[in-house]
């Protein structure tokens, strides 16, 4: 084994250590409201059909895959990846490559199917900022207002990631959503987002999980926050917060299940996420959470009611920015790091 | 003496009481021998314990610190064939048939991502392209590959993409430990230091190693009363207060944090109260700033720096004070001449303990802290769940570890560890 690949499995032992049962996938997502709907959607029928399911939750750290992988010692049998990890991770070859023919699908009927061979898309979702409709008189309504200290004092909540936050800072410093990764691709955009950023550093709270923002707005420990929209939409419906989406330059991605390279429970994984992507339990988990299904023949069963809340509502998407995955997936772990130190400083 | 004296003279040979010397001479030794093997097997199980738990980890990590064979395993033709490569030029036909061949290699292995990651950390963005090329370099067939190479991407026309090879091919390198002090190696060999945006490790020992200091002063202020009194009270009085030392003690630093992490919060209790008594009219920045980093840290370690000081005052005999005070030193004098000097032994234990506790910390920055609060764990941490940078987490804890040493050294000179009593 590799150097890393001891270090790897000397953390990995604990995990590893623990009986699992035959037929007992591990699944891992992002926790809170999303791992709720999934929850209700897809393990518990998928369960009462006689398998078992543990979850697991992360937040989105493709190192943690890449350590099992590369220690040989797989835990996790079913991953829900953004675009950008379901991509970086399926050219290093931590993914297993999706043989479409055994999972039954046509993968042409997918939404995001072109991200990578080694993912299955399932939903559709946005990165949103969000703000308390009670508290907030005038209300923000563009990305420049989460810039404006002066107009909107306060905190703002944001992801503790250079993702989205890069691409909102340049749009507030005037470039346009044509230009947006023309700028990024270049060290210079990247300088110029940052330095954007800079204006407003003191005053942002950095998120990690998905539940976060949500709480934050309840808390009044933020007065806007970035958000992924089915998490707001949730504690509207749920528990009738004031929140209010801005949909202003939402930044649209999916999100992919990935089957981490090496399980032993390859075949279980499969008949998942057969299950998983099936129409009925796509268009199910809408009861639950403002996500657009990814499988279009999922569409017309729909829960009516959610459809002024996806991000694929027409009205929504004006002024949308379609995540360049690819740049994502090249400059993703750079950025992240530049980020942390940008952070630090 | 007499009968050893009377013995000898009766026997002329003497050897009888001469023999009969070695072999108690011999019996003591093996039970001697026995002892200390009896004293071994009860010391064995800690010292593996410690040896496999402690000090073979640290070991590992000083070696993987150091250690980075990713380049040299998974490339070995190209970087055997760039030793004589000057550096000045783009390596001719030879290196990029070498080049091709690695590629190949890797790719078949799926090792090329591992190639490109390495690289990555010397040339932002380059994984990609080191992915692509792999996968292009698989499918060529014929030479001359250094046109093919360069048309399959741009990178192999760029001499740092060379010198970053070479560089990286050496197994042992300092890269890491370079990276985790702001500095690096230029294309040219020499040691510079890191573009500013990315200078951020000297910082972050500094912020380390002075929030430790901080918390242990704080400690040492507060718990230092707390313990003469804990010391001096009759014991009934001292038991009961000693519980409420020790209740936090025994609860999990998690559970204080997080208790922590509630109190300080803008619409939390303190902050209520503070605006509720009109003290503020917006609430203070309480959490994920230093202040609340600080407070919670000097909370959860009180008890570390006290414990050892009451100790130490609980076998100082109060005759000593009276003594003093008795032979005209005023209360202060008798204090800071007498008083003070017993319990010295304690407060060093406290403190060192406290410090060397304090280095470490990960949580409760993280929990309560801001960015600019974290310590060096969590940049440890982050290392290594976040990016995968085994050989920077690795390096960071190395340095950590090497800047303990210096400061419990340097304490020792100062101090003494001799001085230093838990009890």
């Amino acid at each position: 084994m590799k150097r890393s690949s001891w270090i790897a499995a000397g953390i990995l032992l604990v995990g590893g250590a623990t009986p699992v049962l035959a037929d007992d996938l591990t699944i891992v997502s992002w926790g809170g409201a999303y791992s709720e709907s999934q929850r209700k959607a897809y393990y518990e029928p998928y369960m009462k059909q006689g398998h078992k399911i543990t979850e697991e939750e992360y937040n989105g750290e493709i190192a943690k895959i890449r350590a099992m992988v590369e220690a040989n010692s797989v835990t996790w049998d079913v991953v829900d990846v953004d675009s950008q990890t379901a991509m970086a991770g399926c050219a290093e070859g931590i993914f297993e490559v999706i043989d479409w023919a055994k999972l039954g699908y046509d993968r042409a009927n997918f939404v995001g199917e072109t991200v990578s061979d080694c993912s299955v898309p399932t939903i559709v979702y946005s990165t949103v900022l969000a703000y308390d409709g009670s508290k907030m008189n005038p209300a923000p309504t563009t990305v420049n207002d989460l810039f404006d200290l002066a107009k909107f004092p306060g905190k703002r909540g944001l992801q503790k990631n250079p993702f989205v936050n890069l691409e909102w800072a340049l749009i507030a410093d005037g470039v346009s959503r044509e230009d947006l990764y023309k700028v990024m691709a270049t060290p210079e955009g990247i300088d110029r987002a940052f330095k954007k950023l800079d204006t407003i550093k003191s005053e942002v709270v950095w998120w990690e999980a998905g539940a976060q923002p949500p709480q934050m707005l309840a808390d009044g420990q933020v007065v806007i926050t970035s958000a992924w929209n089915g998490r707001i939409t949730g504690a509207v419906k749920k528990d009738n917060k004031p929140f209010k989406i801005m949909w202003d330059h939402q930044a649209f991605d999916w999100d992919l299940w990935g089957i981490p390279k090496g399980t032993p429970k390859l075949d279980q994984a499969y008949a998942f996420l057969k299950f998983a992507s099936s129409p009925p339990a796509q268009a199910d988990q809408t009861n639950y959470i403002a996500y657009g299904p990814a499988n279009k023949d999922a569409i017309p069963n729909v829960n009516k009611d959610v459809l002024p809340d996806l991000p694929t509502n027409p009205d929504n998407m004006s002024t949308a920015i379609i995540v360049d995955v690819q740049f994502w997936a090249d400059n993703g772990e750079q950025l992240r790091e530049r980020f942390n130190a940008w952070l630090a400083q | 003496m007499a009968s050893v004296a009377e013995a000898s003279s009766h026997s002329p040979g003497g050897g009888y009481i001469v023999s009969d010397a070695a072999r108690l001479k011999r019996q003591l030794r093996s039970a001697e021998r026995r002892g200390k093997l009896k004293a071994l097997g009860l010391v064995a199980p800690l010292f593996l314990f410690i040896v496999v738990s402690f000090i073979i980890p640290i070991v590992i990590l000083l070696k993987n610190a150091v250690y980075d064979p990713d380049i040299a395993d998974n490339m070995p033709a190209t970087v055997a064939a760039l030793q004589n490569w000057d550096g000045k030029e783009i390596p001719d036909e030879a290196i990029f048939a070498a080049l091709a061949a690695d590629l190949k290699a890797a790719h078949e292995n799926r090792k090329a991502p591992l190639i490109g990651k390495r690289l990555n950390y010397d040339i932002g963005g380059i994984r990609s392209k080191i992915i692509s090329s792999a996968r292009k370099a698989a499918a060529l067939t014929a030479p001359p590959y250094k046109e093919q190479m360069i048309a399959a991407d741009r990178i192999w026309d760029d001499r740092t993409t060379w010198a970053s090879i070479k560089k990286a091919g050496q197994k042992i390198t300092p890269f890491y430990i370079l990276k985790s002090v702001d500095l690096e190696r230029d294309p040219d060999g020499s040691i510079v230091k890191v573009p500013a945006n990315q200078a951020i490790y000297i910082d972050i020992l500094i912020r380390t190693i002075g929030i430790s200091l901080l918390v242990t002063v704080l400690t040492l202020i507060l718990g230092f009363p707390v313990a003469y009194v804990l010391a001096n009270l009759p014991p009934r009085t001292a038991n009961l207060l000693m519980i409420l030392v020790l209740l936090p003690f025994w609860t999990s630093l998690l559970v204080r944090t997080t208790a922590w992490f509630v109190l300080l919060q803008d619409n939390g209790p303190v902050n209520n109260l503070l605006m509720a008594t009109g003290v503020t009219d917006e609430p203070f920045r309480l959490i994920f700033s230093r202040f609340g980093t600080i407070v919670a840290m000097t909370h959860i370690q009180l008890p570390f720096t006290l414990l050892p000081i009451y100790s130490v005052m609980k076998g100082i005999s109060p005759s000593y004070l009276r003594a003093a005070r008795s032979l005209g030193g005023g209360p202060i004098y008798s204090f800071l001449r007498v008083y003070l000097p017993l319990t010295l032994p304690g407060i060093g234990a406290g403190c060192l303990l406290t410090f060397i506790l304090c280095l470490g910390y990960y949580i409760t920055p993280a929990l309560v802290g801001g960015p600019t609060d974290q310590m060096v764990s969590g940049f440890i941490a982050s290392a290594m769940n976040q990016e995968g940078n085994w050989g920077k987490a690795c390096a960071l804890g190395a340095v950590l570890l090497v800047a303990t040493m210096i400061l419990f050294f340097v304490y020792n000179r100062l101090v003494g560890i001799d001085k230093v009593k838990l009890g």
